[in-house]
């Protein structure tokens, strides 16, 4: 710009703007603003002493139209973090005292999920599959794939892992529910010793939901199976946690702090555990509502938990879980509904993939799953997000030519 | 590059001290406090303030313009009613504010498909709509695409196309000649260009001047590609542009979530205003690449690659699949993301009617969660049934996560049988509790005195279990 500057002195104008019009060709990738400032002051000086000359053309067109590409460069916004999430581990091999066949870890993250232009997946999110203790009813959609196993929590858990892919198993011990078969928290211990004879996963253990039967049932399964590392879900925090987080702690299991969409819940929650349990004892459950239900609360809490723990808060800097199977609770997902939105054969698990995968790029490292194509699509999609190959664009433009 | 530091948070403050202070009202705010208030809120516009309109305010009016204008440009595509407003994002986590703008929807048609193909897709775009919470979800856009490469083939489509619809257009040829004749046919209608790239950018940024389109760039995975192209377009005097960075949905779909996330982070964190543009993502791609994959897997594909599109920051997606069960999950996705995250999530806790009840009518109690309670009266006033609606205060949850948490209690649902007179509106004492709560409807009896009829799990199956159960 100063070089420009100088040349309003020059006596003869006329040349005064066939030098301009050089520079303009040499530094065709100057700021906008800047061709406009000197565009204008080019302006009155063609007014004042270059009127008449013939050939010479207002030159007011010129920088407006570049003849070349003026090269930019993009340079990736990369940001600082304060710390990293919490790294869980869930399962024991044998070699760690449990009967695993491999361990699992959760969490790790040095930035918020899959910007891998500033950190590398550190362990990919796993997937869990639903298994019942007994019948339970199930959409349709659901229902087609595992009513062989229905009652056997067992041959479920082994369709699971072998055929639907599940990284872990999550039991769900509803029958001590006492509004259901009301059975002895001890009861349970037979249906979790026959699931780790049927597969060599890691396991959650799930309770019914009731305060003081769950309480129980983590105080008999905490000791009955020692160095396990289960994944225990989950505590809340109407339970009294001091018996069970001091059992979890001793037996060398692992927690889900359950809270129902409230981060300042979900911070006092891990506060008290903290009494009791390590920062690498503890997985979150911020709760998850179904698409359509509530999934941008769920989604934006899960996202800002997630920026928080980074940006340095250790209360929310945990690994999260979501209970992904309540995406079935949408009416949309099972509802049997006019032609045009069927079948919902597919649009049933369409419903827990979509949940699925916003809350995945909110940062759940855990999702607790239902429908297999569920499952397949999240485990595919995660697996080409950490496959670290690049797009290659030299076909890309086809599609709008593609006869489809 | 120009870079900037981000815009900082505005406070009303900011905006008040350049406001010329008259209290005068004609923008319907008591005073210019509390329009400055409202524009921060993005609730009044500075257009409204009549007395900053003169010429001796010029200069503030101006800054105050920039003060406000959004890290991403707001682009209109087409003209008139139907036109379509994309990008203007303020923020790039929706809980720092709020999305403006939802991602608008495009299907496309080709210059090779019969006309009775393209009228039928055309139909079926427009004719889509689904009733959500009190919003009507719709289809926004129509994506003709050159797959002969001949002008007057898409001359003839764009011609048949604008005949039919009066959605607003993309237009989709990489042969500016082709593009031209297409858009001589609606040289008004303002439909997007796709696109410049980095070879016919020139003959492109001179048809968006001529017909004053919009136009996309487009530079798959090539960021420096895409910026230049922004910039060239820009001093061309191409002023509204939208960007396609790729979309890639195999095992390179971590380039497309990175472009789109280091774009959008660019425009709003660090004020680059070259990256400050509408986003354009292409799910139908896939199609073009399916190999032998099974149709409904393509669409299936298709679905989730645009939900993942909608969840990072795109502000238009064009698709090929028009069934219902690929665009229902995505309408909804899009109106969960762009919902205002400051409004309440609950609705206010009271006693509702439906239809005329009387004294033996049911009485049926929901939580203040906003979509529960809009579900629930959805299915009693379509089944037409007399009731009352005790709307219990959940703190804002739903049923079954509201009773997991504790934070819908019998002490509450008893509290609001005494605080809303229901006693004295009915002879009975029967109140039907959804099938949710039933693990807390002992405690209900014993607190409240009624008896607890424990309804469906799902409120669409009321009816059905008013006609099977219900005897006052």
């Amino acid at each position: 710009m100063s070089t420009l500057a100088t040349t309003k002195d020059d006596k003869n104008a006329g040349i005064e703007v066939t030098e301009l019009l050089a520079l303009l060709e040499k530094f065709q990738n100057l700021e906008l603003h800047d061709f406009q400032l000197e565009a204008k002051n080019l302006e009155l000086r063609v007014d004042g002493g270059v009127a008449g000359i013939p050939g010479l053309k207002f030159p007011r067109a010129i920088p407006t139209k570049p003849t070349a590409l003026l090269q930019q460069t993009f340079t990736p916004p990369i940001e600082k973090y304060s710390s990293d999430i919490v790294e869980v581990k869930l399962g024991a091999t044998k070699s760690e005292g449990g009967t695993r066949g491999r361990s699992l870890t959760l969490g790790g993250e040095k930035a918020p999920a899959f910007y891998t232009f500033e950190s590398p997946i550190i362990h990919k999110p796993v997937v869990t599959l639903d298994v019942f203790d007994m019948e339970v009813p199930l959409s349709k959609a659901v229902k087609m794939h595992v009513k062989e196993v229905m009652g056997d929590p067992a041959a479920w858990a082994k369709l699971a892992v072998e055929k639907f892919g599940a990284d872990m198993v999550t039991v769900h011990l509803i029958s001590i529910d006492p509004l259901l078969k009301d059975a002895p928290a001890k009861s349970t211990l037979k249906t979790i010793e026959d699931v780790l004879q049927a597969v060599d996963v890691p396991l959650v253990i799930g309770g019914c939901g009731d305060p003081e039967k769950d309480t129980a049932l983590f105080e008999e399964v905490s000791q009955a199976f020692p160095n396990e590392r289960f994944l225990l879900s989950s505590f809340t925090r109407d339970m009294n946690i001091e018996n069970i987080s001091k059992l979890a702690k001793k037996n060398n299991h692992a927690v889900l702090a359950f809270t129902p969409m409230d981060l300042n819940m979900a911070r006092e929650l891990n506060r008290k555990l903290y009494d009791y349990l390590g920062k690498e004892d503890i997985v979150m459950d911020l709760s998850t509502a179904a698409l359509g239900y509530g999934l941008d609360y769920a989604f934006t809490n899960m996202e800002r938990a997630r920026l928080s723990g980074l940006l340095g808060d250790g209360e929310l800097a945990h690994p999260m879980s979501s209970g992904t199977t309540n995406a079935w609770a949408a009416r949309e997902a099972w509802l049997k509904m006019d032609d045009k939105w069927e079948p919902r054969e597919l649009r049933g698990p369409l419903w827990e993939v979509t949940t699925a995968l916003t809350l995945l790029l909110s940062g759940v490292d855990i999702f607790m799953m239902i429908h297999p194509a569920a499952v397949k699509t999240l485990k595919d999609v995660i697996n080409n997000l950490s496959s670290g190959k690049k797009a290659d664009p030299s076909k890309y433009l086809d599609w709008v030519s593609a006869k489809i | 590059m120009s870079q900037k530091a981000a815009k900082k948070e505005l406070s009303p403050i900011d905006i008040y001290k350049l406001l010329p202070k008259t209290n005068c009202k004609e923008c319907n705010q008591e005073n210019c406090m509390a329009f400055a208030t409202k524009v921060v809120a993005r609730e009044a516009n500075i257009d409204q303030c009549t007395p900053l309109q003169k010429p001796e305010h010029t200069k503030n009016f101006n800054i105050l313009h920039d003060l406000l204008k959004p890290p991403v440009r707001e682009v209109t595509i087409g003209v008139g009613d139907k036109a379509c407003k994309v990008g203007g994002k303020l923020v790039m986590y929706r809980h720092e504010f709020t999305y403006f703008n939802p991602t608008a929807v495009a299907i496309d048609v080709t210059d090779e498909m019969t006309e009775a193909e393209i009228v039928s897709r055309i139909k079926s775009t427009e004719s889509f709509s689904y009733e959500y919470i009190g919003n009507t979800l719709k289809l926004d856009l129509i994506a003709v695409r050159s797959t002969s490469g001949n002008a007057d083939k898409f001359k003839n489509c764009v011609k048949k196309v604008s005949e039919t619809t009066n959605l607003p257009l993309i237009l989709c040829a990489l042969n500016s000649s082709v593009l031209e004749a297409g858009i001589m046919v609606i040289p008004k209608a303002r439909p997007l260009l796709y696109a410049a790239t980095l070879t016919n950018w020139k003959e492109m940024a001179e048809l968006a001047l001529m017909y004053n389109c919009p136009l996309v760039a487009s530079a798959p995975n090539d960021l420096n590609g895409l910026v230049t192209l922004a910039k060239t377009l820009q001093v061309y005097g191409v002023q509204d542009i939208v960007l396609d960075p790729g979309t890639f949905f195999n095992d390179d779909l971590s380039d497309t979530l990175n472009n789109f996330t280091m774009l959008r982070r660019a425009a709003t964190k660090v004020g680059n205003e070259l990256a400050g543009l509408p986003l354009l993502g292409l799910p139908l791609g896939i199609w073009a690449n399916k190999g032998d994959l099974a149709d409904d897997l393509v669409r299936w594909r298709e679905a989730y690659v645009a939900g993942m599109l909608i969840t990072r920051f795109t502000d238009i997606i064009i698709l090929h699949s028009t069934e219902g069960w690929v665009q229902l999950p995505n309408v909804i996705l899009r109106q969960n993301i762009y919902t205002d995250p400051r409004k309440p999530v609950a609705v206010a806790t009271e006693l509702k009617t439906f239809g005329t009840p009387n004294e033996t009518s049911p009485v049926f109690f929901t939580s203040n969660f906003a979509l529960t309670y809009y579900t629930v009266a959805a299915d009693l006033e379509s089944s037409k049934i007399n009731a009352y609606l005790l709307i219990v205060d959940a703190e804002g949850s739903a049923i079954d996560s509201g009773v997991a948490g504790r934070k819908l209690t019998a002490e509450k649902v008893a509290d609001a049988i005494k605080a809303t007179g229901i006693e004295n509106k009915v002879t009975h004492r029967k109140l039907i509790i959804p099938g949710k709560a039933s693990r807390i409807s002992g405690e209900i009896e014993e607190l409240s005195g009624w008896q607890v009829l424990v309804g469906p799990r799902d409120s669409s199956e009321i009816a059905k279990y008013l006609t099977d159960k219900w005897q006052p």
